[in-house]
């Protein structure tokens, strides 16, 4: 059975990478009593594939990992049970059984939701959202892009699927996956390159809020595929 | 929310800043308004490696479940944020609390090897606790050092207010009651010190004077008062399947060294290798009862998640309920999709068809320990491995598919030739044309490969060889090159790898190993000279250690090549370690005459462990 788990990550636990959730989850999910499934060969590992990495630093009110599981078990003691088992900072939000044919998480996201601030001294002397608001009038928003590969010159603006905010807050909708993957602070560095000035991204304050998969041209929440164990 | 020592600028700016959040699970937290005790307890090396270590989490847990101590660790910051805590004077901290250790009762440090000194200096330098102990006053922790080195604690004497001298389990509680008692009553750091070297296991370096002769030789070595104790017993726990176990260990987030579950399955050797430090130590053999550890097992891993665990003891083959221990284990495992660590087990059929259950064949290796290239040698060093039983069991393994082997050897023992050396090579040559004559061409996937590796030795108190010179660093790069020759020199020379240590670090343990207080000025020496992390080649500079000798005007050779005639004072003379020093002195002796001591359950030969009432003494066997 296809399960699809929701957990929120926050406070200390945001300097813990992406590698080390993975192998917490693995540990967790032991401690849990999930049935989880294991592939067969010479060294079994469980199936599970988160649905994107989070950066160092960065907290997450909506991540996404899928695992599959050998036999059943209610949504809410599966919850129950893994937040019993966990740490302060890592909060199993739902548990969900996925539809049989439905694509993993990683393959089938395609936005994310990002809420960001400033740290305090790190409030740019200029308006931000109305900065981004106009820049995003232009016709094109190139921006130098470095991937660990390759580094080119990338038109972010189809990326940029929304954003709203104030003065201390700027909230964004971007696009992730693997045709166009936009990261909130190449965002920001675009504006405040039109400010000539240089962003320092230690004075971001960043949270993921939501990832989102496109299901019939509708952008649609990770968590709204499955549905609950009983 | 617990709120951490480093600001997120700093923990966003070094490499893994999991090493200093704490957070983990299993990791224990208390109220410090509702506990009376604090304790912090440290291992001087990088998180990694102090997380993998089994004795800080017996004691961790064992302090724990007492309801008025809060025990938390601490570990070595790593280079980096070494730098930011001393150019923004941030004082170390704890990782359960993140409290400053500079608040703690007690700062408790394990010794376990003696390249971790200068880590142990910048732990008290971090925290701002006054390095030398006769500078601190009743605001400071007390400061306690344990572990194998504490049995000589000579050259930390100044940095530590007491040693405790054995197994934790024992005589802590005494020491905290003491110390609740003492504050209750209001008495004085020194007052406390004094009535704490009376509980046993317990030494108190400042309450003994030290006379050297012209020579440097330790002259006299005196308690500065009648009701001091002149001789510091070692504790031992006898009772090793009744007592604390940390069925919860600490789960870290980052990968660490050991990241599986320690099942210590007894503690001692009944070996009697004479180079061997923990052999003598931990005597006698103490086995745990095979059913407990079969629920401990079961518990420990239900209670981390770990998809892997490890048996840990000196010498697992020994353990009389193995076959059981592992058949139960290989059941669970496979049922839970877990994988199962062994030790270094003898090589036989039971061995290698429990390896070939739990490894892949192919990619995991057999390993055998001879330490020394003839049976010359080997009776020397009293270690029974024949080379019958070598070449015996790497063919069976051959037969049953291995085509790795890799071999121990020690350079500089004691009585060593050209010939011992030379047997390195011809042994290793021996092995791998063992596997050419055993399988046949058709069925060989390419070469065997046998990996030879060579540490030099270095005497430690306590064994048979601590009155023993010790080579030169130019004797031990001149023997690693001689061996090095004769590898190529061998027929199957290209299915032989030949690897050494580094000799440098070797002629430092050796000085440490069996150094006195003079090196204490040398050690702090080291430290301001940027000494830190010694024990990892990536850090380690020889430099500023010569130069700390030399500025202490103090010879390493002293304490190295320097042959000790069997009256001198000994620097850990004031130690009984439960092996006499009549029985090292007999072994010394066997040892020159190439005479092997037969082992403790074969039968006794005297160490004075029996003294202690329990173990393999007790069990039935011939005297000799």
């Amino acid at each position: 059975m296809k399960i699809r788990i929701k957990f929120k990550k926050y406070g200390v636990m945001k300097f813990i990478g992406h590698l080390d959730i993975m192998r917490y989850f693995q540990k967790l999910l032991r401690r849990s009593d999930i049935p989880i499934a294991y592939t067969t060969g010479m060294s079994p590992h469980q199936i599970m594939s988160f649905a994107m990495p989070l950066g160092i630093g960065i907290e997450s009110d909506a991540e996404y990992v899928d695992i599959e599981i050998t036999g059943t078990i209610p949504s809410k003691t599966a919850i129950n049970s893994m937040n019993e088992n966990s740490v302060e900072g890592i909060d199993i939000l739902s548990f969900k059984e996925l539809p049989e044919k439905s694509m993993n998480a990683m393959a089938s996201i395609c936005a994310a939701d990002y809420s960001i601030s400033f740290r305090e001294g790190y409030r740019p002397d200029f308006d931000c959202i109305t900065r981004l608001d106009a820049m995003y009038k232009e016709p094109e928003i190139n921006v130098l892009k470095k991937t660990k590969k390759s580094e080119g010159i990338v038109d972010i603006k189809p990326g940029i699927l929304g954003f709203s905010g104030n003065n201390d807050r700027i909230d964004m909708c971007l696009s992730c996956g693997s045709s166009l993957n936009i990261k909130p602070e190449l965002v920001l560095n675009a504006v405040y390159d039109r400010e000539g000035c240089e962003l320092d991204e230690f004075g971001l304050l960043i949270k993921r809020t939501e990832i989102y998969t496109r299901i019939d041209d509708k952008l649609m929440s990770l968590d709204s595929i499955g549905t609950d164990i009983v | 929310m617990r709120k951490t020592a480093l600001s997120e600028d700093i923990l966003l700016s070094i490499e893994k800043p999991a090493r200093y959040i704490g957070n983990e699970v299993n990791s224990v937290m208390k109220d410090k308004n509702k506990t009376d005790v604090r304790f912090a307890m440290c291992f001087p090396d990088v998180y990694e490696i102090g997380m993998s270590h089994l004795g800080i989490q017996i004691l961790y847990s064992m302090f724990n479940t007492f309801d008025d101590v809060w025990c938390e660790r601490v570990y070595s910051p790593w280079t980096d944020l070494h730098k930011i805590m001393k150019e923004r004077n941030i004082p170390l901290f704890a990782l359960e609390s993140q409290d400053p250790i500079k608040d703690f009762d007690f700062l408790g440090i394990t010794l376990q090897y003696e390249m971790c000194y200068t880590n142990i200096l910048q732990i008290l330098d971090l925290s701002h606790i006054p390095m030398h102990a006769s500078d601190r006053n009743e605001t400071h922790p007390i400061v306690i050092g344990g572990g194998p080195c504490a049995y000589n604690p000579e050259p930390l004497a100044d940095f530590f207010d007491l040693f405790y001298i054995g197994e934790g389990e024992t005589a802590y509680r005494s020491l905290i009651d003491l110390y609740k008692k003492c504050r209750a009553k209001g008495c004085g750091r020194s007052e406390f010190l004094h009535r704490a070297s009376k509980i046993n296991g317990i030494y108190v370096p400042s309450l003994y004077n030290v006379e050297y002769d012209e020579e440097g030789l330790i002259s006299s070595f005196e308690p500065v008062s009648d009701d001091v104790p002149r001789i510091i017993h070692k504790e031992i726990e006898m009772n090793v399947s009744d007592t604390y176990y940390p069925l919860k260990p600490v789960v870290p987030f980052i990968k660490v060294t050991q990241d599986r579950v320690t099942l210590e399955i007894q503690r001692g050797c009944i070996r009697g290798c004479r180079f061997c430090q923990a052999g003598m130590l931990y005597r006698p053999v103490r086995e745990r009862n095979v059913e407990l550890l079969k629920d401990y097992a079961v518990e420990m891993l239900e209670n981390t998640g770990h998809e892997e665990i490890s048996l840990s003891s000196l010498s697992s083959s020994d353990y009389s309920h193995l076959e059981e221990l592992v058949g139960f284990l290989v059941g669970y495992a496979e049922d839970k999709k877990l994988n199962i660590s062994l030790p270094s087990l003898r090589i036989d059929a039971f061995s290698l068809d429990v390896m070939s259950k739990v490894q892949d064949i192919r990619k995991s290796s057999l390993t055998f320990a001879p330490e020394a290239g003839t049976q010359r040698l080997r009776n020397v060093i009293n270690k029974g491995l024949t080379r019958e039983d070598i070449l015996n069991g790497a063919s069976q393994a051959f037969l049953g598919g291995w085509t790795r082997v890799k071999l121990y050897f020690m350079l500089g023992l004691p009585t060593e030739t050209e010939d011992d050396m030379r047997g390195i090579a011809e042994l290793s040559n021996d092995i791998a044309r063992l596997y050419y004559e055993l399988i046949p061409k058709q069925e060989r996937h390419g070469r065997v490969q046998i990996v030879s590796s060579s540490s030099f030795f270095v005497p430690k108190p306590f064994t048979p060889f601590q009155w023993a010179s010790m080579n030169t660093k130019e004797q031990f790069l001149e023997k690693a090159h001689f061996v090095n020759d004769c590898m190529h020199e061998q027929l199957n020379s290209k299915s032989i790898k030949y690897n050494y240590h580094e000799a440098d670090v070797s002629i430092l343990e050796g000085v440490f190993a069996r150094g006195d207080r003079k090196l204490c000025r040398v050690l702090e020496k080291a430290y301001d000279n940027g000494c830190l992390f010694d024990a990892w080649t990536e850090t380690f500079r020889e430099e500023p250690w010569i130069e700390a000798f030399e500025e202490c005007n103090i010879s390493m050779d002293f304490y190295t090549s320097r042959q000790r005639s069997f009256d001198e004072i000994l620097p850990w003379d004031m130690i009984d370690a439960g092996v006499s020093r009549d029985f090292l002195k007999r072994e010394w002796e066997r040892a020159v005459r190439e005479e092997v001591t037969p082992n403790c359950r074969k039968a006794c030969s005297g160490c004075g462990a029996l003294v202690y009432g329990g173990g393999v003494c007790y069990e039935n066997k011939d005297q000799i």
